[in-house]
């Protein structure tokens, strides 16, 4: 009988998306009971958050000064004790999330099953490999708890909305180090969509060209509603901050419209947006990899191409 | 201080991959095998550290074959002081990897522990943080700054929501990221030089570290493959594409 235990990923007091991701990975292990924990230093409005998406048998709030960030030296030692019980847990395949879990894990002795795209049986999963250019099927050992991250653009959001799931306070009794001190959170603070959750994504290359170049890229992007990304080369070159990196290494989504603008398509870029609904290339070279996955493909000087579709859209 | 430094050998980053037909594994004979592009980031950072004089001996550590210490060889040609070569016929699993460094570390004291983030064959994402966590110290992954100084390191991390700085008391784990360094390239006579270097063996077996992987990889598979679409002529006919699709 598999009982399941969500890590809830939040910011600023509100629930991240990809907490909602995680749920439906935990829905198709088709268990008993999901059950989300919150751990922070003021949950309730997290928690409450939770409690309204479906599928969510309980919410574990867990109010600690210690949980006001999210140091995975500070929240393993908790986790793993609320683990007691669990026959899974599933966090997130962001950054939180991959910091956080394999030292649970480690704290359990037990394996981890990074970025889960889908749920074969209760401990079988399938998860990419090389940059997604292979898919293994993984078993994990049933006499364990399996501990596992999700790949966030594999799954949609479970609904939020109809759940009511009732918040327990857990009071954890763990020794927590203080080794590990939050200094800095570092903001990009833009009124743009969040790129990990966006419908549309607009992303600039190499071929871009310059950081003040750039402003092509948002000013379009800001038309039509979009998220702002960037290939890896991109970022390297100073063009744009290292949150909007998307591939193999930077973040992987699955938007509806993907646009990527004077990127090539490395194999890295790829396997970031290979979930993508649609996605459009523009780019000067006809050759470029890119075109390979594009359901959309025009070949120009973006700096010619992007005043156009802007005057095309109206 | 002493900084170990994993140091593993993968498929090179240029290598199509692709899935034996039977889906018992990727093709890996006569194919390229590079250090993975993370330690080498996480070896130029000990080297940069240890020229500052924050660190005194560079050590990297590889886990695998005999055939591992050519591999070796290369991050001793990068400027390493020593080798130590765990040798161990099979792969190992994360959770393996991280009791094997523990073990080298009560051996070895460092003062500081640098790994890649991830591998870019499992993309697994977890030995560094599974090392800190047994060994009960800080761990402050995917760097893309490190300072020392005071007996602390004071890393930015590249995280989802931008950058966020960490203090971590010394000894500690640190995963790199890619921006962090650029690796210097090895010259020919590093390559000499590094012939005299020495490389400890060590056997698997003899570590005490139990080898029981808990995962078993029961298939492997090539990606769904995106079909490729269409290309249009103009800006006119793609944002007439896209408005039928509903998607503007």
């Amino acid at each position: 009988m598999s009982k399941i235990l969500v890590i809830a990923e939040h910011l600023g007091g509100t629930l991240n998306s990809s907490t909602a991701r995680a749920v439906s990975a935990a829905i198709a292990v088709k268990g008993d009971a999901i059950d989300v924990l919150v751990l922070s230093d003021a949950p309730d409005a997290i928690a409450a958050e939770a409690a309204r998406i479906d599928g969510v048998s309980r919410v574990l709030a867990v109010a600690r000064a210690e949980n006001a960030h999210p140091l995975a030296a500070v929240l393993a030692p908790q986790i793993a004790k609320a683990a007691a019980g669990y026959s899974h847990v599933f966090a997130p395949s962001t950054t939180f999330g991959k910091d956080l879990a394999p030292r649970v894990a480690a704290l359990l002795g037990v394996a981890q099953v990074s970025d889960v795209m889908s749920v074969e049986a209760s401990h079988t999963f399938r998860r990419p490999i090389y940059a997604g250019n292979a898919i293994v099927t993984v078993e994990a050992d049933a006499a364990h708890t399996v501990v596992a991250t999700i790949r966030t653009a594999s799954w949609p959001a479970a609904g939020s909305g109809a759940g009511s799931a009732p918040v327990e306070a857990l009071v954890i009794d763990a020794a927590l180090p203080a080794h590990t001190r939050f200094v800095a959170l570092q903001q990009g603070g833009s009124d743009r969509p969040d790129l990990q959750s966006a419908s549309k994504v607009v992303s600039g290359g190499r071929g871009v060209g310059s950081k003040e170049n750039f402003d092509i890229v948002y000013k379009f992007a800001d038309k039509i509603g979009a998220a702002v990304g960037a290939s890896r080369a991109a970022v390297d070159a100073g063009y744009c901050p290292n949150e909007m990196q998307v591939g193999q290494t930077g973040k992987i989504i699955a938007p509806e419209l993907y646009m990527a603008i004077g990127i090539s398509g490395a194999i890295q870029h790829l396997t970031g947006i290979k979930d993508a609904g649609t996605i459009v290339a523009i780019n000067k070279d006809g050759e470029a990899p890119i075109f390979e996955v594009a359901d959309f493909g025009l070949v120009g000087d973006l700096f010619k191409i992007i005043p156009e579709l802007e005057a095309a859209l109206g | 201080m002493k900084i170990l430094v994993g140091y593993k050998r993968v498929v090179d980053y240029n290598v199509r991959i692709q899935v034996k037909p039977d889906g018992s594994g990727v093709v890996t004979d006569g194919v390229k095998l590079s250090a993975n592009p993370f330690d080498d980031i996480a070896l130029e950072e000990a080297l940069r550290l240890r020229e500052k004089g924050v660190a005194s001996e560079v050590v990297v550590v590889g886990i695998g074959p005999a055939d591992l210490t050519a591999h070796l060889r290369n991050g001793l040609a990068m400027g390493a002081n020593r080798a130590i070569h765990v040798v161990a016929a099979d792969a190992v699993q994360p959770l393996t990897a991280a009791r094997v460094f523990l073990k080298l570390i009560e051996k070895e004291q460092p003062g500081l522990v640098l790994l890649g983030k991830q591998a870019i064959d499992d993309d697994a994402n977890q030995t560094g943080q599974m090392l800190a966590a047994l060994w009960d110290r800080p761990q402050a992954t995917f760097a893309g700054k490190v300072e020392i100084a005071d007996g602390k390191a004071t890393v930015t991390r590249e995280v989802d929501a931008g950058l966020e700085v960490i203090e971590a008391e010394l000894p500690a784990v640190i995963t790199v990221d890619l921006r962090l360094n650029e690796p210097r390239f090895i010259k020919l006579p590093d390559i000499m030089k590094a012939k005299a270097k020495p490389i400890d063996s060590i056997d698997f077996g003899s570590l005490g570290v139990a080898a029981h992987d808990q995962l078993k990889t029961t298939h492997y598979a090539a990606p769904a493959k995106r079909s490729k679409g269409v290309m249009v002529k103009d800006a006119a006919e793609l944002v007439a594409a896209l408005k039928q699709k509903g998607l503007l």
